[in-house]
């Protein structure tokens, strides 16, 4: 394994450099993505998870996973993780791979970051297939996800669940960062909020559910990418509860400016709900993972998790 | 924020204890019924601590000389979820294991540690935790019970403990005391007395619970002499020991375990009727997912014990959100069964599940209540 800080810090540079707020709100309203994308594709992290005898980096997605919530804390609005992924699907497929941002689309719901892939990959993790992207807009507002409508794309499920769950995880962690941060500075009642016990015990939920889901998302990793049902399953269950958990108490924290559209909270927010979304929801993942525990030898609940 | 806590792995030597474990608590439990099981660490059974003792599971960190193992809190975890998961019934040496022990072997004398660690380890010498009294119980630095020291270094106890754990059946109690000062003076003059419960002077009187259990109890001292040596690590410092004693009570799979019982029992259920609808396997596959995410933190936050760390903030997250997951569970199981009227129910899972519905609010108090975990959370991200 490399020395992981010197995978993550350049990459953390990169985003914060490029992926701004205003970056970001630019791209929302209908902007020009070719810049941010090539300074991606410059970067040559979209190959970190391409096999090295096929050119690429070759990490683990372990290794790989804190670059994946790198641009889910920094709302990057194109498919960079998703391309990652697909990248080195098709890779180790011995599939060309085109040119340009590629999203995961894995069913006929919304497939996040639909509007700013110039391709989508579809097919299984074994035989992954990529064509042009065509997707229809959600008119949800600044929304980049779209209908992409593919077929026979359920086996990219769960390696697609694990990706938004990393990005949750990121995500999330900002969002508990900027509260924290809101909540001693904010000041009522002649002190900072942060100081109300009522608060207080608010943001001690929120810090929880954020590692939780950062927890959750490590588990989808674990064994690697195409990520395994169940793993993904425990993964995405807890971090698309963690999502609107976390959203809700942060914006209840920050009062009336958290939903003002110049204020970056709901950046991060309405992420977290997309992402909750797409690729099974909490519901979704419980009834896969419940149908394999009662399909399941395991006698106890602890030997089937730790079989899982 | 909490960067340290991150997926960590059991170590293969731990993993491989699972099966000779497994043998001798299959062999205990078989004959105790599902409700009696869901007590969990609460269920007291010397002769099965002992049996445990001698096998080599209990005082596992311990160091060698004085019988203990020298292994990691990964090995702890391990045993502990063995038995957790099977109901075994483990209060008898619960408090020694975990955490009266590490507290002798970290802060106790030479004399201290040859004396009591060896038969913690057997599981001989049962100690209790005499934390709360009764206007002492989140504000633990108010605590009143007072220890005067005469000239020749022995000590003269006077005051009350109450919700004292297992007391009735403990041989030793760990006492936070006032060694100097008044209540005012808050967490300075507070030290740890080891109580030798046999002592002249001392009435343990148990309390019944709601299920008709009596688990914990109150304790009097009334003039109640102790050698010098009762004291254990150093007089004046006993807040900041109990704080690090606190971090092994609030981090282990005890937090998370309560009800896991329920859930087998139930997942059992579901079996025997053939229920397969969608709702009652999102049921089933949320609480599998909640376990399998609390569980990983809970490895997690022994990893930085493993480290030798003292993770309070950490094992206070852990914790309440925990014992939330523990009383959802029989929360949501008896909805589910109430929903099927017509379904056959076993007698024992419904006491199991009503034992464990009536028990369930403790979860959140015992070792700290949730809003006090809660503000030592808010401390760890900065807002006190
Ligand atoms: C099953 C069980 C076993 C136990 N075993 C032991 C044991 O072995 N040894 C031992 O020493 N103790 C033991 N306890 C006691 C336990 O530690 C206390 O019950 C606990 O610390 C709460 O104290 P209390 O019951 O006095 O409640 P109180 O402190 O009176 O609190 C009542 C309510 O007020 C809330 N509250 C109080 N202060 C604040 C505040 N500042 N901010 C916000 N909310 C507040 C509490 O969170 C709680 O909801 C046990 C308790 C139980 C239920």
């Amino acid at each position: 394994m490399m020395d992981m800080n010197e995978l993550i810090e350049p990459f953390a540079r990169l985003v914060e450099d490029i992926c701004t707020p205003a970056a970001v709100r630019r791209i929302e309203e209908g902007g020009e993505t070719g810049a941010m994308w090539s300074a991606f594709v410059d970067s040559g992290f979209l190959d970190a998870l391409v096999p090295e005898d096929a050119g690429g980096a070759g990490l683990s997605a372990l290794e790989a996973a804190p670059l994946i919530s790198l641009l889910g804390r920094h709302c990057v609005p194109l498919p960079v993780g998703d391309t990652m992924v697909a990248r080195a699907l098709l890779a180790k497929a011995g599939r060309e791979i085109p040119a340009g941002p590629i999203a995961i689309a894995t069913g006929t719901g919304v497939t996040p970051f639909a509007r700013t892939a110039a391709f989508l990959v579809t097919g299984s993790p074994e035989a992954p297939t990529a064509v042009a992207a065509a997707a229809t807009q959600t008119g949800v507002h600044h929304d980049l996800d779209g209908y992409a409508d593919v077929a026979d794309s359920e086996g990219l499920r769960p390696t697609s669940a694990v990706v938004r769950a990393l990005l949750i995880a990121g995500a999330a962690g900002r969002v508990l960062e900027m509260t924290v941060a809101y909540a001693n500075d904010r000041v009522q009642f002649g002190k900072p909020i942060g100081r109300q016990q009522a608060v207080q015990q608010q943001l001690a939920i929120l810090a929880e559910q954020v590692i939780a889901a950062r927890i959750a998302a490590a588990i989808g990793v674990r064994s690697g990418f195409p990520a395994r049902l169940l793993d993904a399953a425990i993964a995405k269950h807890g971090t698309s509860i963690a999502a609107a958990r976390s959203a809700a108490i942060a914006h209840a924290m920050h009062g009336a400016i958290g939903i003002s559209e110049e204020y970056d909270l709901q950046l991060l927010t309405r992420r977290l709900h997309g992402w909750r979304l797409a690729d099974g929801s909490e519901s979704y993942w419980a009834a896969v993972l419940g149908g394999a525990r009662l399909a399941s030898t395991a006698d106890t609940s602890v030997e089937f998790i730790r079989a899982a | 924020m909490f960067d340290k806590l991150t997926l960590s792995v059991l170590p293969d030597e731990d993993e491989a204890l699972r099966p000779a474990l497994r043998e001798i608590i299959a062999g205990a439990v078989a004959a105790i019924p599902l409700d009696r099981r869901a007590r969990s660490w609460q269920g007291f059974d010397a002769a099965f601590s002992r049996l445990l003792g001698e096998a080599g599971y209990i005082g596992l960190s311990l160091p060698r000389k004085f019988g203990g193992a020298e292994r990691s809190p990964f090995t702890r975890f391990v045993v502990v979820e063995e038995l957790l998961s099977a109901g075994a019934p483990v209060a008898a040496h619960w408090m020694g294991d975990r955490q009266s022990g590490p507290l002798i072997a970290h802060y106790g004398t030479d004399e201290q540690r040859a004396f009591y660690l060896p038969r913690i380890c057997r599981g001989e010498a049962l100690f209790c935790i005499g934390m709360s009294e009764p206007g002492s119980g989140s504000d633990l630095a108010n605590v009143r019970t007072r220890a005067a020291r005469g000239d020749d270094g022995s000590w003269l106890l006077n005051g009350q403990k109450i919700w004292t754990t297992n007391a009735m059946h403990s041989d030793y109690m760990i006492a936070l005391v006032r060694t100097s000062g008044t209540s005012a003076d808050r967490q300075s003059g507070l030290s740890q007395l080891i109580v030798d419960l046999k002592s002249p002077g001392i009435t343990i009187r148990p309390i019944v619970d709601l299920t008709g259990d009596a688990h914990f109890a109150e304790v009097f001292f009334e003039d109640v002499h102790l050698p010098p040596e009762a004291l254990i690590g150093e007089e004046g410092q006993g807040w900041k020991q109990v704080t690090a004693e606190l971090a092994f009570e609030r981090s282990g799979p005890e937090r998370i375990y309560s009800s896991v019982v329920l859930i087998d029992a139930w997942t059992r259920h579901l079996r025997a009727v053939g229920r397969l609808d969608t709702a009652t396997l999102r049921l089933l596959g949320s609480l599998t997912a909640q376990l399998a995410v609390l569980r990983e933190m809970s490895i997690a936050v022994t990893a930085r014990l493993v480290a030798g760390e003292s993770p309070i903030v950490e094992a206070s997250l852990v914790k309440d959100l925990g014992t939330e997951f523990e009383q959802a569970v029989p929360q949501l199981i008896g909805d589910d069964l109430g929903a099927h009227p017509d379904e056959p129910t076993d007698n024992v899972l419904y006491r199991t599940l009503l034992y464990l519905t009536h028990v369930a609010p403790s979860f959140s108090l015992r070792g700290g209540t949730r809003e006090v975990l809660r503000g030592i959370i808010a401390r760890g991200l900065g807002l006190r």
